[in-house]
């Protein structure tokens, strides 16, 4: 067991705990290097959505998990920055001007919606971005001259002073790329003095002010950085989807990211990560037990002569091929999330880590969840 | 579409503007319908369910079920249907929802979003994916002064005003409906004075849930039943509850009849587009403009 003892205030907001955790870390990175070397072209590209929507996550981890900001209209952000670039490399503009320009707007929009918010709290929050992004997604389907509307708009592969990134390896490093500087921004950004008073708004606003945290300052700040991220995402979502259409940033997709968030763990950067890899790789899991769960049982039943089995797998097998299975699934891990781990994969992450640094004295109640008796929002 | 047509014949009249006012009505209606159950379980618990819709397409699956593959008399599959949901309204609040009363209320809202995901599925897997239409006793029409009034929409408004004054007058006579009100003002103080708090969210859920029913099935004449019937309706619904005030009852239904003219006008006056869009841009002024809504109150924590 590893004690931390702690003697500065440095030592707090230290960008890795200790020489270990930088090592972890570090190993990470290799293996994230090595991978594509390792795996076929389809899990390459499979792996980079799981960077992509890494950034989506961190991107909303800093509004509903570290300012406490409701949105329920994030997909609207990322069409935005999605369109925005798409349209800029139509017109010539080169790879890192679009993706500069994509993120600018979509940070105003950001601004601009973020504004209003600064009155609003809650539900009231969640309905107002809910609305913004069906009046967005509304321009995208008639804005025909911007964003072709319903025909579609294709994204060419990207191409970045010169050098191509054409093969599913190479977007691979992009996407790797730019989920690491993102995570390192908005890992600094956490510990200077925005991301405290993001944090001390999220927990209490009333205590927040009296501290002397620009309410709206702040909140503003959250919007705008929250909107950027999405942008970058939106800009490597097109080229990952190559084919725009309206009907992809709908509130369905909103509620995935937000779901993201939810089941990776509110409140830490690794929970982003550890959402983005659930959802991103989910649905490929699904497809392959699709096929594979009634194979193996046909074979369970057939070396054991027990017909039962077969005809389970058959039932499970034909139940995953139903249309909409996918989204019931989905719910059901978020419902069992909120109702048993609050704190995700990454909460469930830190007590499996604490049951073995502190082996044989592991309590089960250092995690109790305090009690709490119907605590008002609507005076907040 | 019957506004493109009357467009067509040239400007603005009064038939016209009749017209699109009763249809408007009756879509608001619904609207409000919705919102009211927002509301009744937001008043009660503080939890906001984004499964309503969900629970209004439930419903009219269920009255599909009743009344065209058991062959039953409407009435009676809407009788069905109705208690039916509310058992599971009830059921929901007992078993899952209760749990996360006090939680952040962006979890409440996630956690109602997963139900309602997992309800689309349970129905798609249920009853299959394609679109059904339940028949209907109000089939007619009636022409008065060149307005051409649906019996079908003339059903929504009068089970609307029928189910408010109704509930009116359980919530303002019946002891349940008193011991509701004081639930929802002060919940501690209600269990100190013997109300059975943990039965009256129950019965709230399940109120709530048999409205959204029959919303559910006054609706299905006119947008038809599918598996995401729920869902455009539950978000207009909502912005309708947030119009109006989340937590106001009158509000909820001012804010319903408010969105279903707004939709109506603006898709028979302003270009392709606005029809879906318009009432959210009203929302959105009236959000910047009021935050806490038109009968809302925005109260602040005193320390």
């Amino acid at each position: 067991m590893r004690f931390l003892f702690k003697t500065a205030y440095e030592q707090d907001i230290r960008l890795f705990p200790d020489r270990v955790a930088a090592m972890w870390y570090g190993l990470l990175g290799v293996a994230v290097l090595l991978l594509p070397a390792l795996l076929s072209g389809y899990y390459v590209g499979e792996i980079t959505w799981v960077f992509i929507y890494g950034i989506c996550g961190v991107s909303l981890m800093v509004l509903v998990g570290y300012t406490g900001l409701l949105s329920l209209g994030h997909a609207a952000f990322l069409g935005i920055g999605a369109y925005a670039h798409a349209y800029f490399l139509q017109h010539g503009v080169p790879w890192v001007v679009s993706v500069a320009l994509a993120t600018l707007i979509t940070t105003a929009c950001g601004i601009v919606v973020g504004l209003p918010a600064l009155r609003m709290t809650g539900i009231y929050l969640a309905i107002a971005t809910l609305a913004f992004s069906v009046i967005i997604q509304e321009v995208f389907t008639r804005w025909e001259s911007v964003t072709k509307g319903f025909a579609g708009m294709a994204v060419e592969k990207p191409v970045i002073f010169g050098v191509q990134f054409n093969d599913n390896a190479s977007f691979y490093y992009l996407c790797a790329a730019i989920l690491a500087l993102t995570l390192g921004a908005t890992r600094n950004l956490l510990r200077s003095p925005t991301g405290r008073a993001w944090i001390a708004i999220r927990d209490s606003e009333i205590a927040a002010q009296s501290m002397g945290v620009n309410l709206s300052v702040y909140k503003t700040i959250a919007f705008a950085y929250s909107a950027a991220l999405m942008g970058l995402a939106g800009a490597l979502f097109a080229h990952k989807i190559a084919y725009l259409a309206p009907d992809i940033f709908t509130i369905l997709l909103s509620i995935q990211l937000l779901l993201l968030v939810i089941v990776g763990g509110l409140g830490s950067l690794h929970g982003a990560v550890f959402g983005a890899i659930f959802v991103a790789l989910l649905p490929p899991i699904i497809a392959i037990l699709r096929d594979s769960i009634p194979a193996t049982l046909a074979d369970v039943a057939s070396a054991t002569g027990i017909g039962l089995i077969r005809a389970v797998g058959k039932v499970i097998g034909d139940f995953l091929k139903k249309p909409g299975v996918e989204a019931g699934i989905f719910g059901l891990i978020l419902v069992l999330v909120i109702l048993l781990e609050p704190l995700g994969m990454y909460g469930r992450w830190i007590k499996i880590r604490l049951f073995f640094s502190t082996f044989p004295m592991y309590k089960r109640h250092t995690f109790k969840r305090q009690k709490s008796y119907m605590r008002s929002e609507r005076l907040r | 579409m019957w506004h493109d047509r009357l467009k067509s014949d040239g400007g603005w009249k009064l038939a016209t503007f009749l017209q699109l006012t009763l249809n408007g009505l009756a879509v608001g209606c619904i609207y409000g319908l919705v919102a009211l159950g927002f509301v009744l379980i937001y008043k009660a618990t503080e939890l906001v369910n984004f499964a309503q819709g969900d629970l209004l397409m439930l419903g009219a699956f269920v009255a599909y079920m009743a009344v065209v593959l058991w062959g039953l008399d409407y009435w009676v599959g809407f009788l069905i249907a109705v208690v039916a949901i509310a058992a599971f309204g009830a059921l929901l609040d007992m078993t899952i929802l209760r749990r996360v009363i006090g939680q952040p209320q962006f979890a409440v809202v996630m956690l109602t979003i997963g139900l309602g995901a997992m309800f689309r599925t349970f129905a798609s897997v249920t009853w299959g994916s394609e679109i059904y239409t339940l028949p209907t006793p109000f089939s007619g029409v009636t022409k008065i002064a060149g307005v051409t009034v649906s019996h079908q929409y003339l059903s929504i408004i009068a089970s609307t005003l029928v189910l408010c004054g109704v509930l009116y007058v359980f919530f303002k006579y019946s002891r349940i409906g008193i011991a509701m009100q004081a639930t929802s003002q002060n919940q501690l103080a209600a269990y100190y004075v013997g109300i059975p708090v943990k039965l009256i969210f129950s019965l709230v859920w399940a109120i709530s849930a048999a409205v959204a029913t029959a919303a559910g099935i006054l609706l299905a004449p006119v947008t038809l039943i599918d598996i995401n019937m729920g869902l455009s309706v539950a978000i207009k619904a909502f912005a309708a509850a947030v119009l109006g005030g989340f937590g106001s009852i009158p509000g909820a239904l001012v804010g319903g009849i408010t969105i279903g003219l707004i939709e109506l006008y603006a898709g028979a006056s302003l270009p392709e587009g606005f029809k879906d869009t318009a009432p959210y841009i009203v929302l959105l002024v009236m959000l910047a403009v009021r935050p806490q809504g038109l009968f809302g109150t925005l109260g602040r924590k005193k320390v």
